[in-house]
């Protein structure tokens, strides 16, 4: 592709919308594959050549449905749209002459239950009640996550043009600012105003990070949108840079997934070559250089200074702040991390405009988030949904309730650092304040459903070991208290607990909140004070019954 | 000879990465990329190379839980121990892996055909629990599949 002026985009969405072949899609996402999506999409591919059929077969990102994987949907013309789920390569050849040639849907494999839930900014100006709708997620699973052509087409980069060519750096953070974007890594800094203190920071050469160091487990939010809609964060992050006034930046992704680094560094080298990132943008006098830096296991590494170091190359310890990397991050340079999730919604905002995205959501944390939703409940999945969405609905309507003969226990939020929310709150709407207020938090977006066979004591401890492992040891309270409180955990997991175990969790659990000097030690005991304030029964009962009767 | 090669298989990460900034982290992973871990005399080339001190070099590598410092098994075992699986079974599964095979979790099997390890979460939790042999992830695995998926570790 030729380097791209600002008047170029719309003719390549013209020819975009003037090509009318039939297509069939594959979701390809780390999901889609490890349910058998390359066999599928290898059949497709023979089995069209073998019929000599004029079709594309795509690759497309994940859709969110991970429970039907694989998906494959078919655009022929004269037929309906038609999502199938579970496919597998033996069903390829029903698929092709039946829906494909005959034009007559193969109703046993289609899902019409899912595609009917997927709502996008693209299609709708505004959510329908107790839906999804998508956002940050509009194009994964929609388009070819390594076509720039297919982004194009539909609305990407529109909202770069609009920065480049209508507004000045100032009026970019603005709109930010209007718009109450919260940072969607967890803790809900207004972004907008983390762009503004970079922007004035003094500093002769400024970085913009894209945080994709995606520790929690259990979530995989920022997986499926590198993997599905790279150019999104790309372009999310083009603005970024222009906003504060950076020329370099990183993107800071998991070794652990392979493919998303593939597909942005695909995506780099695309939107080089279109003159969408390297020297004068867009025809501008901007320019921006973005480079991949592999993270390397440490969950530390998702907090900022540590996730600094890192870049530099040293081990991945946090240090005290301030400064804040807004004033001397990378280098010593004022820098600007900003979430996966958090970039991909930008390019929808400064599109569409500021009002926009706060009509959806709460007034406190306007837009969508985005959560993997597993564990116990029949249909695990991404899914992404307006702020102030009961978790009842995320977890019943949506999740479709607890496995048959179960009864859900709890919903877990923010993964190692959350909390551990109670069936009986589930009508608790999500936003940053709401969550915070159970004792748990919005986190990343990992929302876990236990059910009546988990064991509560034993989740805590699996959370506290995680995050045991995980401390760098750089301060006392992360890597002495963790520890200690682990050894009472253990105990209490196998039933020979001591009365006093209760307290010396809540005082560790205090110490810690206090002392420690990041938010991993700070959050570490968040598990074990929410399931104390809400399973006293199940910490009772794991106190050995000698003592107990004492 | 062998160590002509290795001179120059860090030559050639070094000199892709040298005009960066903070690129040791990258050559380590380009290294155990090409290798599957991280030897200890291309550790000291590299430190020499680079004029790093060695324990620079190490601080690193011991600090991140990918790095590896042995050599792999020819077929490296790896359950995933993100939550949705911990909760859907993957203890369960690494206790068959481990009865079948004599070892437990961290260990290598004497031949030195496979080894048994944990991972922190591989992103897919939608298909958990999941099992990665050499990478490759298999989905909603049972400990009944065992057998099946090792009988597939040929030769």
């Amino acid at each position: 592709m030729a380097k791209l002026q600002k008047d170029d985009l719309e003719g390549i969405i013209q020819r975009h919308r003037g090509s009318s072949r039939d297509w069939i899609a594959v979701g390809m996402g780390s999901c889609g594959l490890a349910a058998g999506a390359d066999a599928v999409y290898r059949a497709l591919e023979d089995g069209a050549r073998e019929r000599g059929l004029e079709i594309d077969v795509r690759r497309t990102g994940c859709l969110g449905a991970c429970h039907a994987e694989p998906l494959v949907e078919v655009q022929v013309e004269g037929v309906p749209k038609t999502l199938y789920g579970h496919v597998s390569a033996e069903w390829v050849d029903l698929i092709l002459d039946s829906h494909v040639q005959l034009k007559r849907v193969v109703s046993r494999l289609a899902v019409p239950e899912i595609a009917e839930r997927l709502t996008t900014c693209n299609d709708r100006e505004q959510p329908e009640p107790g839906r999804q709708y998508k956002i940050v997620t509009r194009n994964c699973g929609a388009i070819d996550p390594e076509s720039l052509e297919e982004y194009i087409a539909s609305g990407g980069y529109q909202a770069l043009r609009r920065c480049l060519s209508e507004l000045t750096p100032d009026q970019v953070i603005a709109e930010v600012e209007r718009s109450g974007l919260r940072g969607r890594g967890g803790a809900g800094f207004p972004t907008g105003v983390k762009w503004r203190l970079t922007r004035e920071a003094q500093g002769a050469e400024k970085f913009v990070v894209c945080n994709g160091d995606e520790g929690d487990p259990g979530a995989y939010m920022d997986r499926s949108v590198l993997e599905g809609d790279p150019f999104s964060v790309i372009e999310g992050m083009t603005i970024a840079a222009y906003a504060i006034g950076a020329s370099e930046g990183f993107l800071y992704i998991r070794a652990e997934y392979p493919l998303a680094v593939a597909r942005i560094e695909s995506a780099i080298r695309s939107a080089k070559l279109a003159g969408l990132l390297g020297k004068n943008i867009l025809g501008s006098d901007f320019s921006l250089n973005l480079e991949v830096r592999l993270g390397a296991g440490a969950f530390v590494c998702g907090e900022e200074t540590a996730l600094i170091a890192s870049i530099e190359g040293k081990r991945g310890t946090p240090r005290p702040r301030p400064p804040y990397p807004s004033v001397s991050g990378l280098w010593g340079g004022p820098t600007c991390i900003n979430n996966v999730e958090t970039l991909a919604n930008l390019p929808p905002i400064l599109s569409k405009g500021a009002e926009w995205f706060r009509s959806i959501g709460t007034e406190k944390s306007p837009g969508t988030k985005v959560f993997a939703l597993t564990g116990k409940v029949r249909r695990p999945g991404l899914v992404e949904i307006p702020m102030g969405t009961p978790l009842r609905t995320v977890v019943e309507e949506i999740g479709g309730g607890p496995l048959p003969g179960r009864k859900i226990k709890a919903v877990q939020t923010g993964g190692p650092s959350g909390g551990v929310i109670p069936a009986n709150l589930l009508d608790t709407p999500v936003t940053y304040e709401d969550l915070a207020a159970l004792g748990s938090m919005m986190g990343s977006g990992g929302m876990i459903v236990m059910d009546d066979q988990d064991s509560i004591v034993d989740i805590t401890r699996f959370y506290l070991g995680f995050c045991v492992e995980e401390s760098c040891g750089k301060c006392a309270p992360c890597r002495i208290g963790g520890r200690q409180m682990l050894t009472i955990l253990e105990r209490l997991s196998e039933g020979r607990g001591t009365p006093e175990d209760l307290e010396q969790l809540r005082q560790i659990s205090k110490t810690m909140q206090a002392a420690s000097l990041c938010g991993l030690g700070k959050s570490a005991p968040n598990p074990v004070l929410s399931t104390l304030r809400y399973f006293p029964e199940e910490y009772e009962r794991a106190i050995a019954p000698a003592k107990a009767n004492a | 000879m062998a160590e002509k090669d290795l001179s120059a298989d860090v030559a050639l990460a070094v000199r892709k990465w040298q005009k960066k900034r903070g690129a040791l982290i990258m050559i380590l992973h380009e290294i155990q990329g090409r290798l599957g871990y991280v030897p200890r005399e291309i550790a000291l080339e590299l430190s020499k190379q680079m004029n790093v001190p060695l324990a620079r070099i190490y601080e690193v590598l011991t600090f991140y839980n990918f790095f590896e410092l042995e050599p792999p098994a020819k077929y490296v075992i790896s359950g995933c121990m993100g939550t949705a699986c911990y909760l859907k079974g993957t203890p369960g599964i690494l206790q068959e892996f481990g009865r079948l095979l004599g070892i437990e979790v961290g260990q290598t099997t004497p031949d030195g055909r496979f080894s048994l390890t944990t991972v922190r979460c591989v992103g897919c939790c939608g298909q958990a629990p999941v099992v990665l042999i050499n990478g490759e992830v298999h989905s909603k695995v049972s400990p009944q599949d065992v057998p099946h998926l090792l009988a597939q570790c040929k030769d």
